[in-house]
């Protein structure tokens, strides 16, 4: 199984790439930039319409081609709106926070590989801004730095329903930010590299001669830890407690205004559309086509898969938007730290067991015999794991004072289905009517 | 911000760069860097608000991170940003907002002789330091990343190997020294439920509530066959008896004498106005 993933050579986009004229990579700035702001106000329109949809509503179609410039309109509104700062907020900070939260979001998209080799007028370039060696930990780090927007907004705005939207996201980030470190791990082992270039290229295999070798399929669990911290780190609905706003108002950005509300605005959805991106690339395949082969595979052709794959992710976004109400704080941190955080180091535990089995070329007989061992080891401990209790389950009674109380575990029966009633009509009749000023 | 940038756009591959000669773009990374940090420790040390302090400090680290990926250690240089300013900085600054936005510095001096004390190890570590950096600067030839960056897997791979090899102990030792600190901040920060039983969750409340023949429901009220609706009439069962349960406690242990304006008002017994009354004495 390990053959086919060592294959991969390192650093061959960061070669690709090392040649490039400083147009064209101002010209990739510039690309990634708009892509970034399109995706923006692509994405709060289809999130309007997606859900609206779901609940059986039209949603936004007045303006523009069914729409679609909805979101256009309203993000040039906010921008000649007044700009409101409150007497007890701290100046500078306050006028910093939406800044700090806004570039990293831009910033983290840098490493993302659009597509692989391309010609670009005339030059052979990778569509990817920059491969660093440490590629993936660009991404962590951007993040990390982009919180700070939020948790300086919360605290210099002066107001306590900020200032607890503020804490509650420190907190938020800081927990699931370990738990979407844990679950790179076992790529970046897959891989011997944390550049994405080489974590695309890795998985421009197939696995049972068929199927493509996306990490998503082999590192399942990874995936879906990384999936749930992705909800979890930009703040999305079913977990978005800093911004909650049948509690706080309107968490963080309760005071923000024009410009500085869509500058947190745009970065929440570029930090979606980041996260979805880093998912594709590091569990999805990037830019490959979900077969092997040279068929619709290369030069541009990547492009439309990754933006077919990042679309898959952002739909899941809004599809969990529409469908799960928010949980409470401390629900979101028990999921965090007792679910999350252990099982990716218990799967990472099993991830190094396996590459090493691997590596070593142990034989048949080895490798069963390692598996006989990992599996007598969990029968025992899960032999030792106390049984659990057995609930008293008659203890309800009726109460005592001859009140006749329903018992807890009272199951409705169905009602039978209503029978139609008549409903006797009043027969038409030429009411006799009389204005007030006959009757004076 | 958008230095980062300039940089993340124009960084060459360090797997291809083997020169160990400090570039211009290198030297222009420092002096522009190198002044912001010192300013971002100035600032630290200056500003009147611990949040802007801690602002300063962030702004410091920063500079460093970068100044780090520059001299090609990227992986340090992130580790950087995301440990020092990511989490422990968050950490920080978590606190410092707990603790209020108006709290500012204390000039009164809490332990005898403290400044005097700091100010000595100050001016001894700054001696230390200065003598250090001095010697750097005369004497010390640079090694250089260039050659490690270039073999053995490159900058990550080598630091790795070093870490699980020839540093495995050094290590291991700082993560029991690490795990002992989060355990003793648990044990201190913890505050246990002695001597008091565990919390009861909603399920057990509710059986409690129920087995204990109380009363679930509202106690009954002026009933039906009730003479009146006042709090003070007791409900009649269908017998014509009174309802114990609904007599009021306050009322059932107030004097009656006290009542009995009200109940002679009620009963219509009481003195009824009278328009003569104006005129005090019949004439």
């Amino acid at each position: 199984m390990t053959q086919q993933f060592v294959a991969a050579e390192i650093g061959e986009t960061a070669k690709l790439l090392a040649d490039d004229p400083f147009w064209l990579i101002l010209i990739k700035v510039v690309a990634i930039f708009a892509f970034l702001v399109v995706m923006t106000l692509f994405m709060i329109n289809w999130e309007r319409k997606v859900v609206a949809r779901m609940q059986h509503r039209p949603g936004p179609n007045r303006v523009g081609p069914n729409g679609w410039l909805q979101s256009l309109a309203d993000g040039l509104k906010l921008a000649f709106k007044e700009d409101i700062r409150p007497v007890l907020a701290d100046k500078w900070v306050f006028f910093l926070a939406p800044v700090i939260s806004c570039i990293p979001a831009f910033l983290a998209f840098s490493v993302i590989p659009l597509a692989g080799e391309v010609n670009l007028f005339g030059e052979q370039t990778a569509l990817q801004l920059v491969d660093l060696p440490v590629g993936v930990l660009v991404v962590l780090a951007c993040s990390s730095i982009g919180v700070y927007g939020i948790v300086l907004s919360g605290w210099a705005s002066g107001s306590p329903y900020p200032l607890l939207g503020a804490l509650r996201s420190a907190a938020q980030v800081i927990s699931y930010e370990i738990a979407m470190g844990l679950s790179i791990v076992a790529v970046i082992m897959f891989t011997g590299s944390m550049s994405t270039g080489d974590i695309v290229g890795a998985q421009a295999t197939t696995v049972l001669g068929f199927a493509p070798g996306w990490f998503g399929f082999l590192l399942f669990p990874s995936f879906a830890i990384y999936v749930v911290s992705m909800v979890g780190e930009t703040n999305r609905a079913p977990f978005d407690l800093p911004e909650a706003e049948s509690e706080l108002v309107g968490g963080f950005h309760t005071e923000y205004s024009s410009l500085k509300f869509a500058l947190f605005f745009l970065a929440e959805y570029v930090n979606m559309v980041t996260v979805s991106a880093l998912a594709t690339t590091l569990f999805l395949g990037g830019y490959h086509a979900p077969w092997s082969g040279e068929f619709m595979n290369t030069g541009w052709w990547g492009l439309l898969w990754f933006i077919i794959k990042t679309l898959g992710f952002l739909f899941i976004f809004i599809w969990l938007r529409g469908t799960l109400p928010r949980m409470r704080y401390d629900q979101f941190m028990r999921l965090g730290w007792k679910v999350l955080v252990p099982t990716s180091l218990i799967w990472i535990m099993a991830v190094a067991v396996i590459r090493t089995g691997a590596i070593q070329q142990l034989s048949t007989a080895q490798r069963l015999i390692a598996l006989g061992v990992v599996v007598g080891l969990v029968l025992l401990v899960s032999f030792l794991l106390p049984d659990k209790k057995v609930q008293d389950t008659k203890g309800v009674p009726l109460a005592g004072s001859g009140f006749p109380v329903p018992p807890l575990d009272l199951v409705v029966p169905k009602s039978a289905p209503k029978r139609k009633v008549k409903v006797a009509t009043l027969p038409k009749e030429t009411a006799a009517v009389t204005t007030g000023k006959e009757a004076e | 911000m958008s230095l980062l940038v300039s940089f993340l756009a124009q960084q060459p591959e360090p797997v291809q760069k083997v020169v160990d000669t400090v570039t211009t773009g290198e030297a222009i990374t420092f002096w522009v860097l190198g002044p912001l940090a010192l300013a971002g420790a100035l600032g630290m040390l200056f500003a009147r608000n611990a949040v802007h302090s801690a602002l300063w400090l962030v702004v410091t680290m920063l500079s460093l991170g970068v100044l780090y990926m520059v001299q090609q250690a990227p992986f340090l240089g992130f580790v950087q940003i995301i440990v020092y300013t990511g989490a422990i900085m968050m950490l920080f600054l978590f606190v410092l907002m707990m603790v209020g936005r108006d709290s500012s510095d204390s000039v009164v001096e809490v332990i005898r002789g403290q400044r005097l004390a700091a100010a000595l190890l100050g001016i001894g570590f700054a001696v230390l330091l200065v003598g250090s950096v001095g010697r750097a600067l005369t004497s010390v030839e640079p090694a250089g990343l260039a050659e490690a960056n270039a073999t053995n897997g490159g900058n990550v791979g080598n630091i790795g190997t070093k870490l699980f090899t020839e540093y495995l102990f050094a290590f291991e030792l700082t993560s029991a020294l690490l795990i002992t600190a989060a355990l003793g901040a648990m044990i201190l920060a913890f505050v246990g439920r002695d001597g008091k039983p565990a919390k009861k969750t909603q399920k057990e409340l509710v059986e409690e509530r129920f087995q204990d023949g109380k009363r679930v429901g509202s106690l009954p009220g002026p009933g039906v066959f009730a003479t009146a609706n006042s709090v003070a009439t007791p409900a009649l069962l269908p017998d014509g008896t009174v309802a114990e349960e609904s007599l009021f406690d306050v009322i059932e242990a107030t004097d009656k004498s006290t009542l009995s304006d009200d109940v002679a008002e009620v009963a219509g017994t009481a003195h009824e106005p009278d328009a003569h009354a104006l005129k005090g004495s019949e004439s």
